[in-house]
């Protein structure tokens, strides 16, 4: 397959756009997303190439825009709605739960509502607390929406797609840091990302490393750094959230017998406990060693950037947990 | 005082609009009106011998709103609103079977007895719910006009949601999107005195229709109360919209006879209060009036067509008690809409 080299707000711009050119039924709507390019630049020159109908500028009214889509999305229609943070978008979170996810459920399967919600999400730079904030695990304990945090330039290009398609609301978690970010991406406008499946991103024996968004770029640094102590760690990037694909966990975790869940965000109910739950109830037999997590400090995120690195799981903290349940 | 010259005017109205009712197309609305009476009442004393439960809102008094409404729509226009209904779901051809089955769980209930009382969909009938949380809908609605807009269908959304509703950011938010995108919507706010249990006065500053002007909405604040005047102000309203103008809201000034909900004994307001509203307002009354005296229609039709609204909603009931109770094996379904082979 050829391969082109782009950053991942890049590769989400082609993504869209691919999907808008295959169907006129998809539209783009959200904070600067049209004059101003993208408030991260994400839509550079769609609303050229789409003109104003189909990419619109919205007013800084989360629960308005949002509630706006799902109804579109009810008719049929195919809105991506964009979010300049999942911070702002706590205010769409009624039409996102409450419409969105429940509609189909509610109206015994008659009214569906295909919809792309997408943003940045979890900890920018020195942004502080209003703005650094992992979400996910709140989406992803509703029934009936379907949450993905692609890392790669090819995973956020091929999950886009997907979630275009998809006749679910879905919703894309994307990051600040990662926007600038090269990485290969396969051309085609038909290369999907299947929603639900995680991805081995390196193999390993000796324990099983599984993040998702930044969290896996922390997993692999460490998983370079352990292999200088002897240490052969498996990484697992979930890509998806919900679905969860637990099959993926459980096999990488019978194969190496022990465990490290690092997140994005805070610890007390979060996504690093609902997969150790899933390996204690599926692959507990297995377990060499108790499973460990790596979360968020638990403080409203801080300002000042030294204080922010230390709220932030770091790669050194994951190599010093898995040496000290490695030599166990 | 202002009740009575209102209802002078609905007389020289419906000389007006003779052209567009026949005394058969008159009586079809009376009895439209009365069946959704007949058919709430039931459903309030299916309620109190424990036939369902959760919550339940009826409708009794606001008649005239949606039958009114619906008589100035056209075929291919959009219906959504709260909680609040039955009566709406039932004017856009949902049967009162399905609906008393939804009620009481049954297998036959429009949402197979996962949406219940507030959550009631057809979108083939144009009725899109059904939403339960105050104001929730009204985003939707703007939503589901952007889309019409988009597609270029001749198509007018109306969006009916109650005072209380009214108040929220998400009405403002979305006649900020609906003005300035001129979509084809039309807010219908049923003001029905009470938000929940708190009266107007004491739960909204100023006039509801006016809430519209500073986005450059028109409004008109409409006796709810009378089919006529609600026809005519939805007929106007609509043309104005298919016309590409953007969004109207109107205020319909109605009253809810029985509480927010069967929960509530309404102690908030007196008795004297509601009595005087049915005596002097009540919109079937006022309908067989106009009827009577200038179509010279006879007590015993009245008389008839109550009957046959009364037994239209036995029967109804009689089905829904003979469905099966909502399928277990639905319970897991709906719940994600998956995509068919090849999509």
């Amino acid at each position: 397959m050829a391969m082109i080299k782009q950053t991942y707000r890049d590769a989400l711009r082609d993504g869209m756009s691919e999907e808008m050119r295959r169907d006129p039924e998809v539209f783009l709507m959200g904070e600067e997303v049209a004059e101003y390019q993208g408030a991260y630049k994400c839509s550079a020159g769609m609303l050229q190439e789409f003109g104003p109908k189909r990419v619109i500028d919205s007013p800084i009214t989360e629960l308005g825009f949002t509630g706006l889509g799902v109804g579109a999305a009810f008719m049929g229609m195919r809105p991506i709605i964009e979010y300049m943070s999942w911070s702002f978008a706590l205010l769409s979170s009624d039409q996102i739960i409450n419409s969105a996810a429940k509609t189909y459920y509610m109206s015994g399967g008659k009214v569906g509502c295909p919809i792309v919600f997408r943003g940045i999400n979890g900890l920018g730079k020195m942004v502080a607390a209003q703005h650094s904030h992992d979400y996910t695990n709140m989406y992803a304990n509703c029934p009936g929406l379907k949450v993905v945090c692609p890392v790669t330039p090819a995973d956020a290009k091929g999950l886009i797609k997907a979630a275009v398609r998809d006749n679910a609301p879905v919703l894309v978690m994307e990051n600040e840091r990662l926007y600038g970010m090269e990485g290969e991406v396969p051309e085609g406008d038909d290369v999907l990302v299947e929603i639900g499946k995680a991805k081995v991103v390196k193999e390993g024996s000796d324990i099983t490393l599984i993040g998702y968004s930044m969290s896996t770029l922390q997993c692999q640094k460490a998983a370079e750094m352990l292999m200088k102590e002897g240490v052969d760690a498996e990484v697992i990037d979930l890509r998806s959230i919900r679905p969860l694909d637990k099959q993926a966990i459980v096999k990488s975790v019978q194969k190496t017998n022990r465990a490290v869940v690092v997140e994005e965000g805070y610890s007390f109910a979060g996504i690093a406990s609902e997969i150790m739950a899933v390996i204690s109830e599926e692959a507990f037999d297995a377990l060499d060693a108790p499973v460990a997590r790596l979360s968020l400090k638990d403080i409203p995120i801080p300002y000042a950037d030294h204080m922010e690195q230390a709220s932030m799981v770091q790669a050194e903290d994951i190599v010093e947990k898995v040496l000290a349940i490695c030599k166990v | 005082m202002a009740v009575k010259s209102a209802a002078k005017k609905n007389i020289s109205l419906v000389k007006s609009l003779h052209n567009h009712f026949t005394q058969d197309d008159l009586l079809q609305q009376y009895e439209t009106m009365m069946t959704l009476r007949r058919f709430q009442e039931k459903v309030g004393s299916l309620y109190q011998q424990g036939y369902m439960g959760g919550f339940c809102h009826l409708y009794i008094g606001q008649e005239a709103v949606v039958t009114g409404a619906k008589a100035a729509s056209k075929e291919g226009d959009d219906f959504i609103t709260t909680y609040r209904c039955h009566a709406h779901a039932a004017i856009s051809g949902i049967s009162m079977e399905e609906i008393l089955g939804e009620l009481m769980g049954r297998s036959t209930g429009i949402s197979k007895g996962k949406g219940g009382s507030m959550h009631m969909f057809d979108p083939e009938k144009h009725f899109w719910g059904g939403h339960g949380i105050v104001g929730g809908n009204v985003p939707l609605a703007t939503g589901m006009a952007f889309a019409a807009k988009y597609r270029e269908e001749d198509r007018v959304t109306l969006c009916f949601f109650g005072d209380g509703a009214a108040d929220s950011g998400a009405m403002f938010e979305s006649f900020n999107m609906a003005a300035l995108w001129k979509l084809p919507v039309l807010y219908i706010i049923e003001n029905n005195h009470f938000s929940m249990g708190t009266a107007k006065e004491r739960h909204a500053a100023g006039e509801f229709y006016k809430r519209g002007e500073p986005f450059g909405i028109p409004g008109q604040k409409v006796d709810g109360m009378d089919f006529f005047a609600v026809y005519e102000a939805v007929s106007e309203a609509c043309e104005h919209i298919r016309a590409g103008k953007g969004p109207i809201l109107l205020e319909m000034d109605t009253y809810r006879y029985k509480g927010h909900s069967m929960s509530d004994p309404a102690k908030y307001r007196k008795r004297e209060d509601v009595d005087t509203i049915k005596k002097q307002r009540d919109p079937i009354q006022r309908l067989s009036q106009v009827l009577a005296e200038e179509y010279k229609v006879k007590e015993d039709v009245f008389k008839e067509v109550d009957k046959k609204a009364k037994q239209r909603v036995a029967e109804a009931v009689e089905v829904a008690l003979d469905a099966p109770k909502a399928d277990m094996a639905e319970l897991y379904t709906d719940i994600i809409q998956e995509n068919k082979e090849g999509e």
